[in-house]
């Protein structure tokens, strides 16, 4: 028994090892990390760059400036900018969907009733899926905005490179929300199709009943109270806050609150829900 | 030494509240031998391992490994056991040395142990020269190779084998069992092991439980269980056209027999002793034997005779079927 004193019995042991695995498979397969930034990047220079919406508004009438009009609109001189912002966020959407589907292919291929023969906690398997979904959304996010800034983003008055990791603070309880939120749905199932079909039905709607490319107060009604309740919109929003509007401090401090209690809540929910499953 | 290491007492498995999987049973395992679990698809061989190394919580009764509860001191169980699971396991994008040290990580193994345990164990299984190579490129025989040594990594006291050559060839399958010996001499360990090749839980076990509908039928050393079923089977025909039944019915511990197809099949114990005696009656009577066999009862018949010779294919689950495919597919290196 003198051995199994040696080995250190932290509650939280296995978390880096299972954590690295996962980053491991995607980081160690470069294609699949280009492609995973490649869809953003579409995005970015297609709808960002093809709907030249400052082009539309009449330059000949008097008293009518299409900056102003642009920037009471969108609340930056150019569209790009605004929704070049949205696609970060839907990149972290979409990342942490498709490390959801790893839930299931773990459970295919034996790996989780490995991993739950041995003494690591029930708790640290899924916090590990969720953390390496966080880091990975978060990496790529990144990315994004790189890729942005080569494309002409205009940040802010006020942006300062502290403004960066107030961007990955946001984006990490996103991450943390809507990953527990897929692996407490994919868990269960035995399938990919299901939790495929399940995912896609939340991310469009998710992604468009957002801020994500529009501003939220020109939309109809019953459209803006989706918007309201969409974490999505409010990390959108902190993202822009902090990367090309004038920082309004209350409404980025209200962002905050409201993704961070998102995150908890959901994941709280999550990992109860993945843990009475494990323990069944 | 035969304390016993594992105590099942009523154990029970209940799915969805009417799906009996697992339906009170009671058997022990001693320290040092290799008890193997037999049944048809679906008998509750898996329900069972995958209670005693505490993925499943049982409904009813209760079972013990190294004295340890199995749901009350869940975390003790895990540290002592190993898991061979039937699937492989082993990251595919990860090298083989690299999938140890995972394994190790999760049991909170420190580094430089690990490393040191990892290097032996991939010696123990021939692995070495494989060691930084993708587990992409093993072949079947090798992941099976690199579950051992998975499974081995904390020097568990009783390792769990399902299925452990699920899939591979013969020539693989009969080194896997060499490798299998080699482990339980080299670490002194308890093994536990589901199969459905007979002739692997013949040749491996020391003593082997019949399982079926979730009920263990019959226990037993493999030798005890063959002479359960009442002796070895004779074949002869003789050349003259003449009924001898009543002649060999008199001979010494023949107990049944049987014409067919103008051979005679007699059922009788003792059959390397009974043989001659049988030929003999039948020449002093100027009989001459044709053809003669002599088979000693299998494994597979006492299976068949304990379990039935129906087909329980369709019970199992979708999940199993696709993972034994995925097995199969990668054992036979795809």
């Amino acid at each position: 028994m003198s051995e199994m004193n040696n080995n250190s019995k932290s509650r939280l042991h296995g978390i880096w090892a299972l954590t690295n695995r996962e980053l491991k498979k995607w980081y160690k397969e470069p294609l699949l990390f280009l492609l995973s930034i490649v869809q953003p990047v579409i995005w970015m220079g297609l709808l960002g760059k093809s709907m030249n919406i400052s082009a539309l508004i009449p330059t000949d009438i008097p008293g009518v400036s299409p900056e102003i009009i642009m920037e009471q609109t969108f609340g930056t001189g150019d569209y790009f900018s605004f929704m070049a912002v949205g696609m970060i966020g839907m990149t972290a959407l979409f990342t942490t969907m498709f490390s959801g589907m790893s839930v299931v292919w773990d459970r295919r291929l034996g790996f989780l009733n490995k991993v739950l023969s041995t003494p690591v906690s029930r708790a640290v398997i899924i916090f590990s899926k969720v953390l390496s979904a966080a880091l990975r959304s978060m990496f790529q996010a990144g990315i994004v905005i790189l890729i942005a800034v080569a494309f002409g983003l205009q940040f802010g008055a006020n942006f300062s490179l502290l403004n960066i990791l107030g961007v990955f603070a946001i984006l990490f309880l996103l991450c943390v929300g809507l990953s527990s939120l897929f692996i407490a749905l994919t868990i269960r199932s035995t399938r990919m199709e299901t939790p495929m079909a399940v995912m896609n039905l939340i991310n469009l709607p998710m992604m468009f009943a957002s801020n994500a490319f529009y501003p939220a107060r020109l939309m109809p009604d019953w459209l803006q109270s989706f918007v309201k309740v969409n974490p999505l919109s409010y990390t959108n929003d902190a993202v822009r806050q902090l990367l090309v509007f004038n920082t309004d401090w209350a409404q980025l401090a209200l962002d905050f609150t409201y993704v961070g209690i998102f995150a908890v809540i959901v994941a709280t929910i999550g990992i109860i829900l993945s843990w009475r499953f494990l323990n069944k | 030494m035969s304390e016993e290491v594992i105590r099942t007492e009523g154990l029970t498995k209940v799915f969805n509240k009417h799906l009996t999987a697992v339906d009170h049973i009671n058997f022990s395992v001693k320290h040092g031998e290799i008890f193997g679990f037999l049944g048809p698809n679906g008998a509750g061989k898996t329900t069972t391992i995958n209670m005693l190394i505490t993925i499943l919580k049982p409904t009813e009764g209760r079972a013990s490994v190294l004295g340890f509860d199995i749901a009350k001191q869940d975390n003790n169980v895990r540290s002592v056991i190993g898991l061979v699971p039937q699937e492989y396991t082993a990251d595919e994008d990860l090298t083989g040395l690299e999938n140890l040290l995972l394994c190790a990580d999760l049991y909170g193994i420190p580094r430089n142990v690990a490393k040191e345990r990892a290097v032996d164990l991939l010696k123990l299984v021939e692995l070495t020269d494989f060691k930084d190579k993708r587990v992409q490129t093993y072949s079947g025989g090798m992941r099976r190779r690199l579950e051992l040594a998975c499974g081995l990594i904390n020097r568990p006291k009783v390792l769990f084998l399902d299925e452990p050559t699920l899939g591979l060839d013969v020539q693989t399958r009969t080194a896997t069992w060499e490798y299998i010996r080699k482990l339980k001499k080299e670490f002194g360990m308890t093994l536990f092991m589901t199969t459905h090749y007979l002739e692997e839980a013949d040749a491996l076990c020391d003593r082997v439980a019949i399982i079926d509908h979730g009920k263990i039928v019959v226990i037993g050393s493999p030798d005890e269980l063959k002479h359960s079923l009442g002796g070895d089977l004779i074949t002869l025909a003789i050349k003259e056209n003449e009924d001898v039944s009543e002649l060999i019915q008199k001979v010494e511990h023949v107990k049944e027999i049987k014409k067919e197809d103008g051979a005679y099949r007699i059922k009788a114990e003792f059959g390397e002793i009974t043989t001659p005696f049988i030929i003999e009656t039948l020449r002093k009577k100027g009989y001459t034997v044709t053809r003669l066999s002599l088979t000693e009862p299998t494994l597979n018949e006492v299976y068949l005779e304990y379990t039935g010779r129906s087909m329980r294919d369709a019970e199992e689950s979708r999940e199993a079927t696709f993972s034994r495919r995925m097995t199969m597919r990668r054992a036979r290196g795809r």
